[in-house]
């Protein structure tokens, strides 16, 4: 006897915010009628923190700081003990999305050593011969947009060898002129991080220039934290030795699930950064590094 | 995925649809992907590299939940197959690496068809990479045909997709707008943008996010609107030149296709192409194109399928004054030449034709490295050759543009560019320019038998002359033109060219000539396609061949020069003599040359015209021998008697049908009907009857006996070896009743002005009519004998009914029934005819009620007493 158990959510993004009512419905498919022992109805939502490797062992003593914190969590019976007919069975559901006390929803986030993550589950109890039914299912909690008005402000940068520091040997590099400028560093998540770019002249021509997004995450309480940064992705915006004095548009939109707006509590943080990476010919690596501010409105 | 194969309809006639918005006077891509593909190619080795390559550079995931780790891999997918799925394909011949790209554009469809869309998506990320792949540069044009094809089809399959998921419960309008999208699609598409835009190299981003411009139609009004520029500007940062050329040129045609309206970043992209122009000259290319053995020259016209379809999009109803831009903008880029060939075959012709004096200029200008001059002047050519520019400056363009097309060296780049101007030449100018035109392009051509090689051009070039002038008059005046034809040295293609001359002429030439221009040349020309015919030659080919010689001759007229015109018969059956049906039609000129000057005369011939009637009656007499039809020399003879009877020519009469009468034996009892075998009874038949009324008028030979041919003729009729179980002999024999029954008339019927018949030389003498009583009593003694024959074999008395009742027949009609004895024999073979039941009921009936009307005629009334023995069988 096949039973299917799913939960669909009533907007398909998924997408919710703090005070809204998470709504959708159960879904039952069954051939024959089936006997069960209730069904129940949960919401959840957990931070995960998780050392690095290279953190582990050094900060072992902390292993109750990356213990999972809860954010939210409520229960609800959906159906008491009894019998669903044959065929597909819905049944609707709405959850409100409250916290309790002072606590903050966080924006949904999956990182590396972070973890923000929202989820229902349903479960089926079923008699001692068959096996109970549970399903999960994602959704996705945004913040409420920030209030204050985010003024863009330009950034403008220059690279030349003298700008550079981390250096073995100065004398080796070849001469080149870059500049640019980032529309702003204080980031809209829901638009692009936007600029232009000039090669003015490079005696070595280029071989690639890309925009790394990296995110920093750290873990930590009073005692110390272990801070990481790592890739998210990595684009492209110049392949090949480009035409010098032409401007290049700097263009990467924020990944969704990946990104959250800049986050700072008091057991971690998430923060994020882009790198210009230019790439010459010869294989030098030229790195500009520039922090962002990530925020919704 | 079964619902996307239901929309596969339904999808393309919204393409269908979506594509008139441009217009059908915009050349689609379609068109220009064959042309490209057939120009494009290389018989160097190619490479396909899907580089599915390992894991490196990727952030280590330690173990983190489980669904984000689900998540995470499903991103990484994207840029990485499955690990070990690395391939690289080297050695491939060109027509290997189109397979394998046809391959990648099947496996992109099952994949997606199966439901597969992270591999799908990957297939095509991997193929656009290999647009950044120029090794083999030559190449590289059909190489972005054959992978924008696979964009294409993807770009497609998700819009179709996107397009499904609405359609629920009906089918989105075509004007539909975001509103009419529900969420899950929204979602999906938004999806499929969000994954594109984590794509990590920037050429399978751009390319892919081209691919799928129209799904933006389902997110935001103003999508498609924002991305555009964007794309456009992303493509600034590839370096390659010819890369980026060609990335353009894809944008410019999906955009033309999507949002035709958007004519800004059209423009926006080929202004970036000017302004990085100078790469192309950079050295980077310089070295790359040292590395793979490539001349500038080459590598220029590269650029050329890309430059013109962006021009042509952007010169596509654009108003005068952008083109006008752009022209200025060329001509700060110091006159580009690369760009000023792409102007030209881009913009409106009548563009180009009104500022060509401005263009040749710029020609000019240019700087003669890299791109050949010729090439620009062909361009040119070929836009004045459908537009015209203004009437004061058409001397000066063709003096400018001959003046560099005559200097170009090779043979083979100078007959292509001269091709072209010749349109122009004749479009414009009189006979004298076009002449001075030939006589260069066969002083460049003579040299090493150079036209050999080129011979596809050259009958182009004849093909434009022939366009222009019809007047052959002035055509052959051209003392170049035949010259011109001798460069033809190849049998086939001579032929041909001569061929297309005769067509032209018999179409265009309306009034009869004499001129001994034209006569001349065109016997030439036709003499050289009589001669082209041996033993091999295809019947059509002789046909279609004679056809055209024939309708040379009948436009020959020397008006009143009778003579002159007889000669130049006698000159066309020598130089014709293979060709029978060209014979044929000689023969039947010189016959209609006799009946005209027997017309000229009134019918009264002078010592001279006589002579002149007996010259041509002597033409056809040795001419028809010659032919091998029988049935052609019968009638011609026939004819040719008919003629020399009308012109008084007695002998000569009496000579041509005393020949048809004596080749009659030859006739073969089958002959070849349109390739197919047949009896040639019924012609034999259809000749002897038209024949015998001829001997109405034909007065018997003094010297020979009296109806001295009609005994011939039945004679012959008597030894023919007819059919067996045939009765043509004796139809031959009822037939020729008549015949005698209006030869014993006192006037006959019909007769020849100013020829005596028989009527006159016999004078209705007893002799002659007993003669021809015995004649007739023979021919129905035979007729009886071989009813009487037919009715011993119960299988032919159905033909012996027949025979019986047109016997019958003639009898009523032509014999005089007031004779007992013949109204008696109308009577039994009425009977015997009837015998049977096979006559049919309908026509006895009709015949028995007209014999009743002539009966009340007077002088008829002895038919009643027949009419009152002829009875009609009842059915019962």
């Amino acid at each position: 006897m096949s039973v299917t158990l799913d939960i669909r959510l009533k907007r398909a993004n998924k997408v919710y915010h703090e005070g809204e009512a998470v709504t959708g419905v159960i879904v039952l498919v069954c051939k024959e009628p089936l006997q069960h022992h209730g069904i129940s109805l949960s919401m959840e939502g957990l931070v995960n923190l998780q050392l690095s490797s290279k953190s582990v062992g050094v900060f072992e003593a902390f292993y109750n700081s990356v213990k999972p914190i809860q954010l939210i969590s409520s229960n609800i019976e959906v159906a008491k003990a009894g019998k669903i007919p044959g065929g597909k069975t819905e049944i609707p559901f709405e959850f409100p999305l409250q916290t309790k006390g002072n606590k903050v929803l966080y924006e949904t986030y999956h990182g590396v050593f972070v973890n923000i993550q929202y989820t229902l589950r349903c479960d089926m109890k079923r008699s001692l011969l068959a096996k109970d039914l549970s399903r999960n299912c994602e959704f996705i909690v945004h913040c409420q947009p920030q209030k204050a008005k985010v003024a863009p402000t330009p950034v403008n940068f220059t690279i030349t060898p003298d700008t550079l520091q981390n250096i073995r040997e100065r004398s080796a590099l070849p001469k080149f002129l870059i500049r640019g400028h980032l529309d702003a560093t204080n980031c809209v998540i829901s638009q692009p991080l936007t600029g232009e770019l000039v090669v003015e002249n490079s005696d070595v021509p280029i071989k690639s220039i890309e925009l790394q997004l990296v995110r920093v995450e750290t873990c930590g309480c009073a005692e110390g934290y272990a801070r990481d940064a790592t890739e998210i992705q990595n684009i492209q915006i110049a392949e090949g030795d480009i035409c010098h004095g032409l401007s290049i548009p700097i263009y990467m939109v924020f990944p969704r699930l990946f990104t959250c707006p800049t986050l700072e509590t008091t057991n971690f943080k998430v923060e994020f950064e882009v790198n210009i990476v230019i790439v010459l010919h010869d294989d030098h690596l030229i790195t500009e590094n520039f922090p962002l501010k990530l925020c919704r409105v | 995925m079964s619902h996307s194969a239901s929309t596969g309809d339904l999808g393309r006639k919204r393409r269908e649809k979506e594509e008139e918005a441009v217009g059908p006077d915009f050349e689609p891509w379609s068109s220009k992907r064959g042309e490209i593909l057939a120009r494009f190619t290389t018989t160097e080795k190619l490479s396909i590299n899907l580089f599915m390559g390992s894991d490196k550079g990727k952030a280590p995931s330690p173990g983190s939940s489980a669904v984000s780790e689900k998540v995470r891999t499903r991103l990484e997918e994207l840029d990485d197959l499955e690990e070990g799925s690395q391939r690289e394909l080297l050695n491939l011949s060109q027509q290997d690496y189109a397979n394998r790209i046809e391959e990648l554009n099947q496996s992109l469809k099952e994949a997606w068809a199966s439901d597969q869309k992270v591999k799908a998506l990957k297939i095509v990320i991997q193929c656009s990479k290999l647009l950044s792949d120029t090794s083999v540069i030559q190449f590289y044009p059909s190489k972005f045909v054959l992978i924008t094809d696979i964009l294409d089809t993807f770009g497609q399959l998700v819009y179709d997709r996107i397009w499904t998921m609405c359609s629920d419960p009906r089918p989105l309008p075509d004007s539909f707008t975001v509103e009419d999208v529900n969420d899950t699609a929204k979602e999906t598409c938004l999806n499929w943008f969000f994954k594109i835009a984590s794509i990590r190299e920037l050429l399978p981003r751009l390319y892919v996010e081209a691919a799928i411009l129209k799904c933006n139609r389902f997110l935001n009004k103003s999508g498609i609107q924002e991305t555009l520029p964007r794309l456009t500007a992303m493509i600034r940062g590839i370096g390659d030149p010819l890369v980026a050329a060609y990335a353009r040129a894809y944008l410019c045609r999906v955009g033309m296709e999507v949002a035709p309206h958007l004519k800004d970043s059209l423009n926006r992209n080929f202004f970036d192409l000017l302004g990085t122009f100078r790469q192309i000259s950079g050295e980077s290319v310089r070295n790359q194109l040292v590395l793979q053995r490539v001349e500038v020259p080459e590598y220029l016209t590269l650029y050329s399928p890309a430059i013109s379809w962006i021009l042509q999009c952007i010169a596509y109803r654009a108003p005068e004054p952008l083109l006008t831009e752009m022209m200025e903008r060329c001509k700060k880029l110091g006159n580009n030449a690369l760009l000023l060939n792409s102007v030209m075959r881009a913009f409106r012709p009548e563009f180009v034709a009104i500022r060509a004096t401005d263009f040749i200029g710029m020609i000019k200008d240019c700087d003669e490295a890299g791109f050949p001059k010729h090439l620009l002047f062909g361009s040119l050519g070929r836009s004045l050759a459908c537009a015209d520019p203004p009437e004061s400056e058409r001397l000066t363009i063709l003096n400018e543009a001959w003046k560099v097309v005559t200097k170009v060296r090779s043979p083979q780049d100078y007959i292509n560019c001269a091709e072209i101007w010749v349109e122009f030449t004749c479009r414009h100018f009189t006979k004298r320019e076009v002449n001075t035109v030939l006589a260069d392009i066969i002083k460049h051509m003579t040299p090493d038998r150079a036209f050999e090689d080129a011979y596809p051009q050259l009958q182009s070039v004849i093909r434009k002359i022939l366009t222009y002038f019809h007047d052959f008059s002035i055509l052959f005046s051209m003392e170049r033109f035949l010259p011109f034809l001798d460069m033809f040295q190849k049998d086939s293609v001579r032929v041909e060219v001569c061929r297309s001359i005769m067509e032209v002429f018999i179409k265009h030439q309306v009034e009869l000539t004499r001129d001994p221009v034209i006569l001349n040349a065109m016997l030439h020309i036709c003499k050289t396609m009589h001669d082209s015919v041996n033993a091999l030659t295809l019947e059509d080919e002789k046909r279609s061949l004679a056809l055209l010689i024939i309708g040379f001759i009948r436009m020959v007229s020397f008006g009143r020069d009778f003579e002159q015109q007889l000669s130049f018969c006698v000159e066309a059956r020598a130089t014709f003599c293979n060709l029978e049906p060209v014979l044929v039609q000689l023969i039947h000129t010189v016959n209609q040359l006799a009946m005209e000057t027997r017309r000229v005369m009134g019918g009264n011939h002078s010592r001279k015209t006589a002579a002149f009637v007996r010259a041509c009656a002597a033409y056809s007499f040795i001419t028809i021998p010659s032919l091998s039809s029988i049935f052609s020399r019968l009638s011609l003879y026939l004819l040719s008697g008919q003629v020399a009877l009308a012109n008084q020519c007695l002998s000569q009469a009496d000579a041509f049908l005393k020949a048809a009468v004596s080749i009659l034996p030859e006739v073969p009892r089958s002959i070849s009907v349109e390739g197919k075998l047949r009896s040639s009874e019924s012609f034999l038949l259809d000749f002897i009857n038209n024949f015998l009324a001829t001997l109405l008028v034909v007065p018997d030979h003094p010297e020979h006996g009296v109806l001295y041919l009609v005994r011939g003729l039945l004679n012959m009729v008597q030894d023919y070896t007819w059919e067996d179980n045939s009765d043509a002999k004796v139809r031959v024999y009822i037939s020729a009743l008549p015949l005698l029954a209006a030869m014993s008339q006192e006037t006959y019927l019909y007769s020849v002005p100013k020829v005596d018949s028989n009527e006159t030389l016999y004078g209705g003498d007893p002799k002659f009519l007993s003669e021809i009583n015995k004649l007739c009593e023979t021919l129905i003694g035979q007729i009886l004998d071989h009813l009487k024959a037919l009715g011993r074999d119960e299988q032919s008395t159905r033909r012996q009914g027949a025979v019986a009742f047109s016997l019958f027949g003639v009898l009523l009609a032509h014999g005089d029934l007031r004779n007992n004895k013949l109204s008696q024999l109308a009577v039994n073979l009425w009977n015997l005819s009837h015998k049977h039941g096979y006559c049919e009921t309908r026509i006895s009936v009709r015949t028995l009620e007209s014999i009743k009307q002539q009966a009340q005629q007077p002088n008829m009334t002895h038919l009643s007493d027949t009419v009152q023995r002829l009875t009609l069988q009842s059915r019962t």
